[in-house]
């Protein structure tokens, strides 16, 4: 029986996957749990706090202390809760924000999966991320979870448009859907100068601030506006399930991070081909533009105030979305009226 | 059995039960997320057949945004699960009709695959030729703006109407309702928004 396993030849490719979707989850999750240790330091630093200091040195260990606690608490489901839509949203949750890792190429090649069309798969995970955020603020059956989720439905799917305008641009330049092709793509004889966020400035600026919008992040976290909704979709939420929260809005977090990195900064590419930056490998630069986009998150945390609603819907449809789709039209017309496309 | 015999199996089985429970579920919401993990399914025959683009946006358009604001709407609704259930039988004939005309299609189909595969394969041939080599998201590309440019428009139009259309019935301009102008607003400087006047001691303005 063994030998047949072995001859079908299904089942090394499958115990290879697995242990690159572990590797893959087990450095993500620690790389996390110090990101979010990063956020509240960067932080508190600009309000002249010390942030985390007690466990560990320097408060290294907080997240993993943070964990424990999380996970030995008392999880509590309130009494009119549609139950299992309430258990199932933060795992909903959790699930997608890790799924959408499966084809992020971390160095050339080194993708867990290398879909055709890892970008629309990134993308349509990340439009599915809102269930979590709906699903936990219905199934609460309360007031301000509510209107966090319903706060949350209508800023994701506004933003979700001009990040789709947004990638259109960068794959009518690179012309493929694989995220692989398109880091590639940005490698020209210009180094860090070829890499999108310059020729496609604009469209940089528009994704970073619609990934803030599209994962909740300050100053676009009205769903779980504190001083007006307590804690928005997540007040029903305790200990374990909580934290399965947490966790995913970081891992999507680190993800837009990650796509911007790959869409605009170049991914795993040295900023000059020349031979003191080519000697680092790959993933090591994919990991310093990843924490430098995520250091941007935080400052933009710690130094912008919180929009109020109907700016919020302004900005997306009035002035990202017309911006954008203009910006397609501009970028069509640029590669296939002059010598720019015909590269490819 | 293969693995992905076995992946179609799982797909169209969880497609297939959760396409009943959005019809059998009593909660209107449940019904709406059993609808969600159908279309999730679709998506993963999609996969299956080799569409991957088809895929992909069948969760993006359907799951990703149709759904949501679906779900959105079914939250809002007041819905009296009682008076729900009493008319449901009401509706009985109307949907077997549907089911019935629906079967009737279905056979059709299927018996035209089996009495005569020649006839379809003649009307596959345009999507069997442009399958070498190149990405099926390529392929589409190809007819969908050259060929069908005309069907692609005239969709396009029929998408556009309706969204005007939705516009024109919910958009009320009430009289007297202060808007923020941002334009007025960006607009404003010291000169105009800043009157400065010296105020003498003891005499006021």
């Amino acid at each position: 029986m063994t030998t047949s396993i072995w001859t079908e030849g299904w089942f090394f490719p499958l115990v290879l996957m697995i242990a690159k979707s572990l590797l893959v989850l087990v450095v993500l999750l620690t790389y996390v749990a110090f990101a979010l240790l990063a956020d509240r330091k960067i932080w508190a630093a600009v309000q002249l706090r010390r942030g985390p200091n007690v466990v560990g040195p320097f408060g290294l260990l907080q997240s993993f202390a943070d964990l424990l606690k999380f996970v030995l608490k008392e999880p509590v489901i309130p009494a009119g809760a549609s139950k299992a839509v309430f258990l199932l949203a933060p795992i909903v949750t959790a699930t997608l924000a890790l799924a959408g890792w499966a084809v992020v190429p971390v160095a050339d090649g080194w993708a867990v999966a290398d879909l055709n069309v890892g970008i629309l798969y990134v993308f349509a995970i990340s439009s599915l991320g809102v269930y979590g955020v709906i699903m936990g603020g219905w199934a609460s059956n309360s007031k301000y979870p509510f209107l966090g989720a319903l706060r949350s439905a209508a800023q994701m799917v506004s933003y979700e448009v001009s990040i789709g305008f947004v990638i259109i641009t960068v794959l009518l330049c690179a012309g493929s859907l694989n995220l692989n092709d398109i880091v590639k793509a940005q490698d020209t004889q210009y180094g860090l100068f070829g890499w999108y966020w310059l020729p496609l400035f604009p469209m940089f600026v528009i994704f970073f601030i619609s990934a803030l919008a599209e994962t909740n992040r300050p100053p676009f976290d009205l769903p779980e506006a504190e001083s007006e909704l307590v804690a928005g979709f997540m007040v029903e939420y305790g200990s374990t399930p909580y934290m399965l929260f947490m966790l995913g809005e970081y891992v999507a977090i680190v993800m837009m991070c990650a796509l911007t990195t790959i869409l605009f900064l170049g991914g795993w590419l040295p900023p000059a081909n020349i031979a003191p930056f080519t000697y680092v490998p790959g993933i090591v630069w994919f990991v310093i533009k990843v924490s430098f986009v995520f250091f941007m998150f935080a400052m933009v945390k710690a130094f912008v105030p919180r929009y109020r609603y109907d700016q919020l819907m302004r900005l997306g449809w009035k002035v990202f979305l017309p911006i954008s789709l203009v910006m397609v039209i501009v970028v069509a017309s640029v590669l296939q009226f002059t010598s720019l496309g015909g590269v490819h | 059995m293969s693995v992905a015999a076995a992946f179609f199996y799982l797909f169209s089985g969880v497609a297939v039960a959760s396409a009943f429970m959005v019809v059998a579920s009593r909660n209107p919401v449940h019904s709406v997320l059993f609808l969600i993990l159908a279309f999730v399914n679709a998506a993963g025959l999609f996969l299956l057949l080799g569409a991957e683009f088809l895929a992909m946006i069948l969760i993006v358009v359907y799951v990703g945004a149709v759904a949501v604001l679906f779900l959105f709407v079914v939250m809002m609704l007041d819905v009296d699960f009682s008076e729900l259930r009493e008319g449901f039988l009401d509706y009985l004939p109307f949907g077997g009709l549907l089911g019935i005309v629906f079967l009737i299609e279905l056979v059709l189909v299927l018996g035209t695959y089996y009495t005569a595969p020649d006839a379809l394969h003649q009307t596959a041939q345009a999507a069997k030729a442009a399958h070498d080599g190149i990405s099926n998201t390529a392929a589409l590309g190809r007819v969908l703006y050259t060929e069908h440019v005309f069907y692609f428009q005239a969709a396009g139009m029929v998408l556009l109407v309706a969204m005007i259309g939705a516009i024109v019935l919910t958009l009320q301009h009430k009289p007297g309702v202060k808007r923020q102008d941002i334009g007025a607003q960006v607009a404003r400087n010291k000169q105009s928004a800043m009157d400065i006047k010296s105020v003498k001691p003891g005499q006021g303005l």
